[in-house]
């Protein structure tokens, strides 16, 4: 059982000021307890790599935890803008941020780079877009059989990469299903990983023999948090708090409003 | 029967998707247009979103690309770099629907920023999977409100390629997809013009004007030289409309 940990104490353990750290969860299974229990932890000048950055990132970023943030697209899905994102970049609040911004068909070929032990991804894409022109890490190989010119990206290599699964065996293997995001090349692209999950079963029972799973000797620590998505959603446990995003629109749009929910929420 | 303007622009943008299409659907008007789609003449409908979701035939419309119910209903969910590389990259999709905050006449989209990009007026969420949909895809709709705000004579940033700042630059770049051959609106609907790839306004919605058009247009807005009139939603489109976002507003209500 030396994999299961406290969550405070694998967060303490496991990231550090400074770090990169890739939270992955498209959608579905984002892990919003390991980010709190982050911001609990005061981390600093952290550099956030998530496609989505969704009311995760925001929440983080609006707590200061935040030096750079690496994404592909930064909205509340179906409600608007994230604000807290807007402020720091619109306005360094609450202190200002970098951003390294990419397209998601860039930034998954880059987890899949990471995973792979790749120094970058190559793929088609970017063509005649200003992103490609201000980007720097943007850039274009020429394939040596064809001579096309394909684009090219850094691989993401995470000094941490945290996701939230449904369920660990008691030996501290991973079950992901569902929507799987890039929840699998993150871990495997990072040098260490934390992963909260909803229950730890006996074993996981009948299952394709295709079943994506982390073998134990892939994960650094697993943290067992019913609810540890919530308001994202864990598949077959609870589902999305749709009327959450909704209300993240008004409670994320003043400072006050946000540092009250911190407190109230998060921190007390 | 009465109808909105929206609802309007739901029903022509459904109308256009085809029943062997396999979509990329974007999320908000996209999403709704395709779902109506499915519901009334498009049965067989492939959507896909960008989550991982292949085949999926929701009841409701998801509020985000990777609601559960997307995945309950879909026949497979694959991971996001497999639907990125082997689906779009792969070239098995030959519809991408898409949305933005800004468009041009050659069909250039902006969801990055309004202002300057290191200093940003309004800092908008960005591309997300919208550059490589727009040119992998075997071609793209797009459905947005117009207005002289949103159809601009100059982007602020280029996010998602169009036929590019001249028209050409598709060919001139070595992307082989069509790129973008129809433009939904609440006024009216545009398709380029063959040879100079400019979008020209093809029909336009009942009881819509000309001027009405050019007022919402922040170009010199051409007309084709014959311009439709888009039919107005038959009872059967609106009531499907509704109430699919009768059900999806019951049932995001009771999520909490």
């Amino acid at each position: 059982m030396a994999l299961f940990f406290r969550l405070e104490e694998a967060v303490s353990d496991l990231i550090h000021d400074g770090d990169s750290v890739a939270m992955e969860g498209f959608t579905h299974l984002i892990p919003f307890a390991a980010g709190h229990e982050i911001i609990r932890q005061r981390l600093r000048n952290l550099t956030l790599i998530r496609m989505t950055p969704d009311l995760i990132y925001d929440q983080l970023i609006g707590a200061g935890c935040a030096r750079k943030l690496i994404f592909s697209w930064g909205g509340n899905p179906g409600v608007g803008s994230l604000h807290r994102l807007r402020d720091a970049v619109e306005r360094g609040w609450p202190n200002p941020i970098e951003i390294e911004e990419h397209s998601h068909a860039a930034m998954a070929n880059a987890y899949a780079a990471g995973a792979s032990n790749l120094p970058c991804a190559v793929f088609r894409g970017y063509e005649g877009v200003d992103l490609a022109q201000l980007n720097p890490n943007i850039r274009t190989v020429t394939c040596p059989f064809t001579g096309e010119r394909l684009a090219c990206v850094p691989a993401i290599r995470p000094d941490v990469a945290v996701i939230h699964a449904r369920r660990a065996d008691r030996e501290g293997n991973v079950l992901l299903e569902g929507i799987v995001g890039v929840q699998k090349e993150a871990v495997l692209s990072a040098k260490r990983s934390l992963v909260t999950v909803e229950e730890v079963v006996d074993n996981f029972g009948p299952r394709s023999p295709n079943a994506v799973i982390l073998p134990k000797w892939t994960v650094s620590a697993i943290s067992v948090v019913p609810g540890g998505a919530r308001p994202s959603y864990a598949h077959g446990y609870y589902s999305r708090d749709n009327s959450f995003y909704v209300k993240w629109d008004e409670v994320s749009k003043s400072r006050e409003s946000f540092l009250e929910w911190l407190r109230l929420e998060v921190t007390a | 029967m009465s109808y909105t303007s929206s609802e309007m622009m739901t029903v022509a943008a459904a109308r256009a998707l085809r029943n062997d299409d396999v979509c990329f659907v974007g999320i908000g008007l996209p999403s709704a247009a395709c779902n109506v789609a499915r519901l009334t003449h498009a049965p067989d409908l492939t959507l896909i979103y960008e989550s991982g979701t292949i085949a999926t035939r929701p009841a409701i419309l998801p509020l985000s690309i990777g609601d559960g119910e997307l995945c309950e209903t879909a026949l497979t969910t694959v991971s996001v770099p497999e639907m990125f590389r082997y689906w779009l990259q792969g070239g098995r999709i030959t519809l991408g629907f898409l949305g933005g905050a800004q468009i041009d006449r050659y069909g250039n989209l902006n969801s990055t920023v309004i202002g300057d990009y290191a200093k940003p007026k309004v800092r908008l969420p960005g591309a997300g999977g919208a550059t490589e949909i727009a040119s992998q895809c075997g071609r793209t709709f797009v459905v947005m409100q117009q207005s002289a705000r949103t159809f601009v004579e100059k982007l602020d940033f280029l996010t998602t390629l169009g036929h590019g700042r001249t028209g050409r630059e598709r060919r001139e770049l070595g992307i082989r997809t069509a790129g973008p051959q129809l433009v939904v609106t609440d006024l009216c609907m545009l398709q380029p013009e063959q040879d100079t790839c400019e979008f020209i306004v093809t029909s336009l919605h009942p009881g819509v004007t000309r001027e009405q058009v050019q007022q919402n247009t922040g170009w010199p807005v051409r007309f084709a030289d014959t311009v439709a009139q888009t039919a107005g939603p038959t009872a059967d489109e609106l009531a499907v409309l509704r109430e699919l976002n009768e059900r999806t507003a019951r049932a995001h209500r009771s999520d909490s």
